[in-house]
């Protein structure tokens, strides 16, 4: 793999709320066209880092720079998929999805035809007319999911964006994610609980501590993915990887 | 809603009606009292007011303060609710004179009232507004507080302006609570209406009742607080359509969560 540039690079930052201080002299470089996990225990500062990266949280100190440039707030050049979905639910699905659009001020007939796309990649045509209410935890998830993808963003923040759909259609996003990653020269930052998704979809991982958090250990995993995906998760390599990282958390469960 | 559901909730307010109605006929039959006529003496009144035309004079009275209180409360009310709900300090400065104006015995201010403002539509107005403004200004506040801080982050990182916030997240989230302020704003404001009818100068509706039990005309009495009450449920229906028109979303339930 060549050695590219960094999209994000997060350098010494911590974060503390009043007393918790949930990140500490944390630095990590996420490189440009990339897929980076974030992998580490419950509460231990992921959601935290990206809301950081966002620009949705200052940093008590350390500094983050996107595309270059240091991060004050909010910018078109980023896009996030939140843990809790956050949709209107007043809003129908193809009104969710739109916001980002709509709030940038792209035309009404514009944005509904972007969304329809990005509503049909996620599975969920028919349901443009549908409220929240009326889909279940997964298909909140995606319309989330259809939200980022639609405001064309340089970086994705996915916050556990598969926690909630079930196991087929989560190895088909996986697959569509892998795709998505070596299609588009979009940089993603992704947290997750699971070992096996991370090993499968990662170019690189991080490997955090729980709180206060730091780095803990960067794999990045050299499986070929040349013949094909399927057998990925059959690769001795992929295995390896997915064993090296559970003797690591491992003890911080026990 | 569905068709079934409307019907089904149509008959069953029909029905809650004519057992309303159907008890104070027993009651007005029993008699209670000598001073409590039965419900159809009572409409019976009430379509002989409405033919001579005298209703018609007595709400072109009422309805005088009653709106206009009730229009300056929705708007200032709302008004001054989001700017407390979206300012922290203000909260501090006007949260407790609201509380205080729902707390205080409106019935103890009426003569500081009419000394400042006399007896005409003005003191009318304030009543109205006193009892009217504070629901609303509380409710709209805690509302616009309450805004799930997901969704304003969100709207957040997807570059929403201030404005954006207000007119496309807040708002929209505090609507129904907004709207239930207002009902109860509107039927205070029918309450504060007719007491300052009945307590300032009788007037309008307020005559007809004051003057009907000084002569002993019970049906006349009952037929007139039944028509304001009548008036009030129109009023608060009104305003459900209003809200369903504006906030297409509202009935729609809500995600859990
Ligand atoms: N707004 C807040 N105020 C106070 N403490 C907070 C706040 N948000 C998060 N924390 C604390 O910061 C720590 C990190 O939280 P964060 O949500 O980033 O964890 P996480 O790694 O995303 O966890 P999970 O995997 O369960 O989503 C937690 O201990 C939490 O208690
Ligand atoms: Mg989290």
């Amino acid at each position: 793999m060549p050695v590219t540039d960094s999209a994000v690079s997060v350098r010494n930052v911590s974060k503390s709320y009043g007393q918790v201080e949930a990140l500490r002299d944390l630095s990590l470089e996420f490189p440009r066209g990339q897929l980076t996990s974030l992998l580490g225990p419950s509460g231990c500062g992921k959601t935290t880092l990206l809301k950081i990266i966002a620009g949705l949280l200052p940093a008590s100190s350390g500094t983050i720079e996107v595309g270059g440039k240091a991060v004050v707030g909010p910018g078109p050049d980023r896009a996030f998929v939140f843990q809790d979905f956050a949709l209107l639910p007043w809003a129908s699905v193809i009104r969710n999805v739109a916001f980002g659009l709509e709030l940038r001020g792209v035309a009404r007939s514009e944005r509904e035809a972007k969304a329809e796309k990005y509503i049909r990649e996620v599975g969920l045509a028919g349901f443009e007319k549908s409220f929240p209410h009326e889909l279940s935890g997964g298909m909140r998830q995606r319309v989330g999911l259809a939200r980022a993808l639609s405001v064309d963003a340089q970086v994705l923040l996915l916050d556990e964006p598969f926690s909630a759909v079930d196991e087929q259609t989560r190895r088909k996003f996986q697959e569509d994610l892998i795709a998505l990653v070596q299609n588009e020269n979009k940089t993603f930052i992704f947290v997750t609980h699971s070992i096996e998704e991370a090993v499968y979809v990662s170019d690189q991982i991080a490997i955090l501590l729980p709180r206060p958090s730091r780095v803990h250990e960067i794999i990045r995993p050299s499986i070929s993915r040349a013949q094909g995906l399927g057998s990925i998760r059959r690769d001795p390599e992929y295995l390896d990887i997915v064993d090296e990282i559970w003797a690591s958390l491992r003890s911080y469960v026990e | 809603m569905d068709r079934y559901q409307s019907h089904r909730s149509l008959l069953l307010k029909l029905l809650s009606a004519v057992l309303v109605f159907g008890a104070w006929e027993v009651a007005g039959r029993i008699p209670v009292s000598y001073a409590f006529p039965t419900f159809l003496e009572s409409m019976a009144a009430l379509a002989r007011m409405t033919f001579d035309g005298t209703i018609f004079v007595a709400y072109a009275e009422t309805l005088k303060p009653l709106l206009i209180g009730i229009v300056i409360s929705a708007i200032v009310g709302i008004g001054m609710g989001l700017w407390i709900g979206l300012n922290l300090k203000s909260e501090w400065l006007f949260s407790p004179i609201f509380v205080v104006m729902q707390a205080a015995p409106l019935a103890a201010l009426i003569p500081i009232l009419v000394m400042i403002y006399g007896i005409g539509l003005t003191s009318k107005v304030f009543v109205v507004c006193i009892m009217a403004m504070p629901v609303i200004v509380l409710n709209t506040s805690g509302a616009v507080r309450n805004t799930p801080a997901s969704l304003t982050q969100m709207a957040t990182s997807f570059l929403a302006k201030d404005r954006d916030i207000l007119l496309k997240v807040i708002i929209p989230a505090a609507s129904p609570i907004i709207f239930s302020g207002l009902r109860l704003g509107v039927s205070a404001g029918f309450i504060g209406a007719i007491l300052s009818e009945l307590k300032i100068t009788p007037t309008g509706v307020g005559d007809i009742i004051t003057y009907s039990r000084s002569i002993a005309d019970y049906e006349s009495m009952y037929a007139a607080i039944f028509s304001i009450i009548l008036l009030a449920v129109l009023f608060l229906n009104l305003l459900e359509k209003l809200e369903s028109y504006l906030f297409e979303g509202n009935d729609r339930g809500y995600v859990s969560d």
